[in-house]
């Protein structure tokens, strides 16, 4: 029988190591992992890279994983949130780096990673700063430059419902990068509202089907709230 | 002093909102453009997109009724129209990328008389550069419009020959709405296509870098 469910938090972090690329689903803190992240610092793994929207605010969720010094990388759009203290701070001193990518061609390296598409190319960022260093091509009269695709060796996701196959659903706008996310990572991690029977989930309304899925930790977290 | 009042806040979001015709998908930029749906009146029919994977946003919520799992790029919390849909960010952005949005509206810095723009860093070494979706709006919609005031408040032109800025995106930008006038970016450069009252040519000019024209 399979079943991805696991029964706690130590289990679903099993195996994560120092040094991982960790892909980080959530917009806002709609849809966004937070007890998986809680469940990353109490791990313990360190010199991660991590990619997500933002990065993070206050001293709570990533911006507390960054504070303990275990990113050493962040790969992210908009680093600047409501309330980005820790990221600045890391930054203007010189321990975090810091790569920066279009919200669009984050999104789309994520999911080439997932669907095994190594490279791409975009017109996003062609003739601005984001294009220095990289190849450029002219296709059909337009320039257009390569991106690589983002693999996670691991990715944490929230989902709203979940079954032991790993079927996922997720609620509204907290759909956000989660089903990408779960394409990409060699191993996904999800944190669901609600546990399915297997078959309880209508095979039209699952947004993630199973395959993509490793391990489904049950969290009743509630709603979102605090940007 | 001229003799001439300016377009308010509002006033240049109705500006845009007026130009927008019913059926057209529209993302709006954070700020004056967000009032822009404001101005567009519920029966004609205009799609707005979010970049979170939100297509058919509506007025904001009252307090009461405001659904928490429901915000939109700005992450304020946001309605849905009846026919609105939710999409992943993959999904999400190859609708601004492959093509699919009629417009889209964005704040900018500077905006060149070719069409580039910079909206998103003020200097090459900015603390924290944040570009978000602006690339990717600016490059793949079919169109872009700017809304943003004439001058910097020290009065500098920002309606330029060359923007100093870093860039968001080349020769994207097809109109600029300001505060002062509404300008068509043009083969020729800029062409005036209004301007605020009791303001003239020589006035506008006198507060823009680049070369302003008259409609053919």
């Amino acid at each position: 029988m399979i079943n991805k469910i696991v029964q706690s938090m130590a289990d679903a972090m099993a195996g994560i190591k120092d040094g991982a690329t960790v892909l980080l689903a959530g917009f806002g803190s709609v849809g966004q992992p937070n007890a998986l992240i809680d469940g990353l610092i109490e791990h313990g793994a360190k010199d991660l890279t991590v990619a997500a929207n933002n990065a993070g605010n206050g001293h709570v969720g990533l911006a507390r994983l960054m504070e303990l010094g275990r990113v050493r990388k962040i790969i992210c759009s908009f680093p600047r949130s409501s309330d980005p203290v820790v990221f600045e701070t890391l930054y203007k001193a010189g321990k975090i780096e810091l790569e920066i990518v279009p919200q669009g061609t984050i999104a789309e390296r994520i999911r080439a990673a997932g669907a095994g598409v190594p490279q791409f190319f975009t017109a996003t960022g062609v003739g601005t700063k984001m294009a220095v260093g990289k190849e450029h091509r002219e296709i059909d009269g337009r320039m257009y430059i390569r991106e690589d695709a983002l693999h996670g060796d691991v990715g944490l996701v929230e989902a709203w419902e979940a079954d032991r196959w790993g079927n996922l659903t997720y609620k509204l706008a907290g759909r956000n990068f989660n089903p990408i996310v779960a394409m990409a990572s060699n191993l996904t991690i999800v944190q669901t509202q609600h546990v399915r029977d297997l078959g309880e989930i209508h095979p039209d309304h699952v947004h993630t089907p199973g395959i993509f899925v490793n391990r489904v930790l049950h969290i009743p977290y509630g709603d979102p709230g605090g940007f | 002093m001229a003799d001439f009042t300016p377009f308010n806040r509002v006033q240049m979001a109705q500006n845009a909102a007026a130009d927008i015709p019913e059926g057209w998908y529209v993302n709006l930029g954070i700020g004056i453009p967000t009032l822009v749906a404001d101005h567009v009146p519920l029966d004609r029919e205009v799609i707005f997109h979010s970049e979170n994977g939100i297509l058919g946003m509506g007025p904001a919520p009252a307090k009461e009724n405001i659904e928490p799992w429901l915000i939109n790029a700005g992450k304020q919390y946001i309605t849905l129209r009846d026919g609105g849909s939710i999409c992943h960010h993959a999904d999400s952005f190859a609708m601004i990328r492959g093509g699919h949005l009629d417009l889209c509206v964005l704040g900018a810095f500077q905006v060149a008389d070719n069409g580039d723009i910079a909206n998103w860093a003020t200097s090459d070494n900015d603390t924290a550069p944040a570009v978000g979706g602006a690339m990717d709006l600016a490059a793949g919609a079919k169109r872009l419009w700017v809304i943003m005031d004439h001058t910097t408040k020290s009065g500098e032109a920002k309606l330029v020959t060359k923007c100093s800025y870093p860039l968001t995106a080349q020769t994207c930008v097809k109109r600029v709405y300001t505060n002062l006038a509404t300008l068509d970016v043009t083969d020729r450069g800029f062409v005036v296509l209004g301007m605020a009252p009791g303001l003239t040519l020589e006035n506008l000019q006198a507060r823009t870098e680049a070369k302003l024209h008259l409609p053919a």
